[in-house]
């Protein structure tokens, strides 16, 4: 039952990793637009014609 | 002005707003950008795909004196910033319409306001708190379930408390809050239990993890924040985009006027109006105050004040009303009443008493939320005392009892059920162009069984199309379009919209004068040649037209004149809409304030046979008011400043983007584009949505009726506890999410 001793800090740090990534990407406004965020990939760097 | 950009695929048939805008005070929708560039929020209901995207973007940065622009796909919303020295909002707003895109600005203030959206990233952070917590103490719980005994499960228990407690403490504030603020009120609200059984949930585990005890509730006390998260996030979403909605209401009004003093003119606030002061007002502006012309000759348009459809001819000592459209000539006006005498306050006074007539119509949600609290209480005392009882004052077991109780009732699927179903409807309603102010506004839709429509500019489109020709000749056309091009005139616009969609070229033909309430003139090689009001254009009275409303005629030396004809026409789909409403079962009427003979042909014409004409705005007020007494509930569609106070008096009220602010104020719904099909479609996602809440609510109830006497006999394990929970949960908001059966793409 030793392995507990590194298993569980292990994955709590993991998802401590998820976490902060989460409220970084939060700040960083990446929710605010998530449809045109999936559409913009569809688009060329050179000006698109429809 | 035609730019060189390339063909949008999107939203075709852009009208042309931007003339609407140079009538407003401008600087309500710009802001202050930095580095001296300025930045403008509109929004453009067309965008719907990544190539309107690239071509909006690429469109208006190619523009002179545009810096940069960025779309809000989601929000339909385009960010623009600009160099207020060679850029203006009128111009960026005629931009989007030459890209084949309507746009309405935003108000800065209001748009500021919503862009920090601070409650809702502090939702979502404590939302991700409680995902966070919950996911590690739901894996250390696998472990206890699945056996794990004595030191091990103690040390899971141990460390689930050390996530929870923080993470409970955190992520459920908002509910604890709530609950603070309702018991000091004096009331109760869902929140009042909800707090309860968290922190119940969490000092009982506690004390089980410290006394080395079987059965911690950690787990359940964190899902239960989460899931409720998810409910207010969502709810939070619903109103975030009903607040945009008004936010776009804030505009277009307006808010200055150029005054004459002494031989000068300045431009002054609305507010700084006395009655007594003389106030120029150029053709196409909206006349900013009641009072009566001292200089020039002009057509007034009423439409948005009386739903006369016809302008009418205004000289010196005619009286005028705020708010009407000054059409062709420069006007000086002595003002006679601002603010409170004005027409427009008269208006105002009566939508408020309408409102407060209206009274506040409690969502059923709300209600079924207030008596679940209670009879939540009511069972939790009632699982405490009774195990008390029969355990001979075993208080530890009492307590554990009545903490599962709470947390078993405890109203996640409740909580989730009518938020998902608002957040999803209001979302769908949203990409449709229909602008939902009041989650509130769809159950009050799905209820309405009588549907009131005003006529100008509602069933119809509010500006004159051309409906014939006379009979000219393409060199007709070609000087008919050459004149009416110079022109701001209802009229002119429209015939010079009819001459491009057919195709007829403007010849070249000189100077036009434009002469104010009779028509436009040039000179050509052998006279004049004229397009305007037949008694004026025509001296020969070769037409018997001035007696016809809506005739311009077209005129010139040695050929016969050409009479064109104008009428507001319905909207496209107006016939289709009523007949549609009535095959769901609603009556449909038609109230106007135009002339009888104009709102018969109408209602024919849209296949309505209930119809009222000459109305004022009090007598529409008094119509609905009538109807409502006799237990109708009726949905006004209307979009004038005559509409205004029916539309508060309604039971719901949908109005179209280009109506007028106070009545787009308001209304419970704003819809954009041309069609008046959005009312239907309206109707049938508040119909839809009004089912899913109903099924939802049930499902959380059988959940419960199941659920709660297996928590007062004392079986709920923590397993039971977290499995019963997230699976109500989770049936609930996939209910939600279904998509409506019948759909029509």
């Amino acid at each position: 039952m030793t392995v507990l001793g590194i298993l569980i800090p292990a994955s709590l740090a993991l998802g401590a990793v998820g976490l902060v990534a989460f409220l970084w990407s939060l700040r960083a406004k990446q929710y605010e637009d998530l449809e045109g965020t999936a559409a913009r990939i569809l688009l060329d760097d050179r000006d698109p014609e429809c | 002005m035609p730019l060189e950009v390339p063909a949008s695929c999107c939203a075709p048939g852009a009208a042309a707003l931007a003339g609407k805008l140079e009538d407003a005070g401008l600087d309500r929708f710009v802001r202050d950008a930095g580095d001296g560039w300025a930045r403008i929020d509109l929004l453009v209901p067309g965008i719907h795909c990544a190539g309107c995207i690239a071509g909006i973007e690429g469109g208006l940065t190619r523009l002179p004196g545009i810096i940069g622009a960025r779309v809000n796909l989601g929000a339909r919303r385009v960010a623009v910033t600009f160099d207020p020295a060679a850029m203006g909002p009128s111009g960026i707003v005629a931009g989007l319409a030459d890209l084949g895109h309507t746009a309405r600005p935003y108000d800065a203030d209001a748009m500021a306001e919503l862009e920090r959206d601070g409650p809702g990233r502090d939702l979502l952070a404590r939302l991700g708190v409680a995902g966070f917590a919950m996911m590690n103490v739901m894996l250390l719980s696998v472990a206890v379930w699945s056996g794990a005994e004595g030191a091990t499960r103690d040390l899971m228990h141990w460390i689930s408390g050390l996530i929870a407690l923080p993470a409970i403490a955190f992520a459920g504030l908002p509910f604890y809050r709530s609950a603070a603020a309702a018991l000091t009120a004096g009331r109760l609200n869902m929140d009042v239990p909800i707090s309860v059984a968290i922190w119940l949930a969490a000092a009982v585990s506690l004390y089980e993890t410290a006394t080395g005890g079987a059965h911690a509730y950690f787990d359940a006390g964190i899902s239960l924040v989460f899931f409720l998260l998810i409910g207010r996030y969502l709810d939070h979403r619903t109103r975030a985009q009903a607040r945009s909605a008004a936010a776009e209401l804030a505009g277009l009004a307006v808010t200055s006027a150029t005054r004459i003093r002494g031989g000068q003119r300045e431009a002054v606030a609305i507010e700084a109006v006395r009655p007594g002061d003389i106030l120029a007002v150029a053709p196409g502006e909206r006349l900013p105050a009641d009072g009566i012309i001292r200089t020039g000759r002009s057509e007034i348009e009423r439409s948005m004040v009386t739903g006369e459809s016809l302008p009418e001819t205004a000289g010196p000592g005619d009286a005028v009303h705020a708010g009407t459209l000054n059409l062709s000539g420069a006007l000086e006006m002595t003002v006679t009443a601002t603010g409170d005498g004005t027409l427009l306050a008269e208006i105002a006074r009566l939508v408020e008493a309408a409102e407060r007539g209206r009274g506040r119509i409690d969502a059923w949600a709300d209600v079924a939320a207030r008596h679940y609290a209670w009879s939540v209480h009511a069972m939790a005392t009632l699982a405490f005392v009774g195990w008390y009882w029969w355990s001979d004052g075993d208080l530890y077991r009492a307590i554990t009892i009545a903490a599962a109780v709470l947390i078993i009732t405890c109203p996640c699927a409740l909580g989730l059920a009518v938020p998902a179903v608002h957040a999803v409807t209001s979302g769908r309603l949203f990409r449709r162009g229909i602008l939902l102010k009041d989650a509130g506004a769809l159950e009050r839709l799905a209820e309405a069984d009588m549907v009131v429509f005003d006529k100008t500019g509602t069933l119809t489109l509010g500006h004159p199309a051309l409906v014939d020709d006379g009979g000219a000749t393409p060199a007709d056309w070609a000087l008919a379009a050459a004149l009416a091009q110079a022109s701001r005139h209802p009229y002119s616009r429209a015939l010079a919209e009819a001459a491009r969609s057919k195709g007829h070229q403007p010849t070249e033909i000189g100077t036009i004068t434009e002469h104010p309430g009779d028509g436009l003139e040039a000179a050509g090689p052998v006279g004049p040649i004229r397009l305007g009001r037949p008694g004026w254009a025509d001296r020969a009275q070769n037409i018997a037209g001035e007696a016809a409303p809506g005739t311009v005629v077209l005129t010139r030396p040695g050929a016969e004149p050409v009479a064109f004809r104008f009428a507001d026409s319905l909207r496209k789909d107006a016939a289709e809409t009523v007949a549609a409403l009535r095959a769901r079962g609603l009556d449909v009427l038609l109230l106007s304030g135009d002339a009888p003979g104009a709102v018969a042909e109408a209602a024919a014409a849209a296949g309505i046979d209930a119809f009222e004409s000459s109305l004022r705005p009090s007598d529409k007020l008094t119509a609905l008011e009538g109807l409502a007494g006799k237990g109708r509930r009726i949905a006004m569609v209307g979009d004038g400043i005559n509409d205004a106070p029916a539309l508060a008096a309604a039971h719901v009220s949908l109005s179209p983007a280009s109506g007028a602010d106070v009545s787009r104020a308001a209304a419970d719904l704003v819809f954009t584009g041309e069609e008046l099909g959005a009312v239907v479609e309206a109707l049938d996602a508040a119909r839809t949505a009004r089912a899913r809440a109903h099924q939802n609510v049930w499902m959380a109830g059988l959940y419960n009726v199941i659920a709660v006497p297996i928590a007062l006999v004392g079986l709920v394990t923590p397993l039971i506890a977290a499995l019963a929970m997230s699976s109500s949960s989770i049936v609930v908001t996939l209910n939600a999410l279904r998509q409506p059966r019948s759909t029509n793409r």
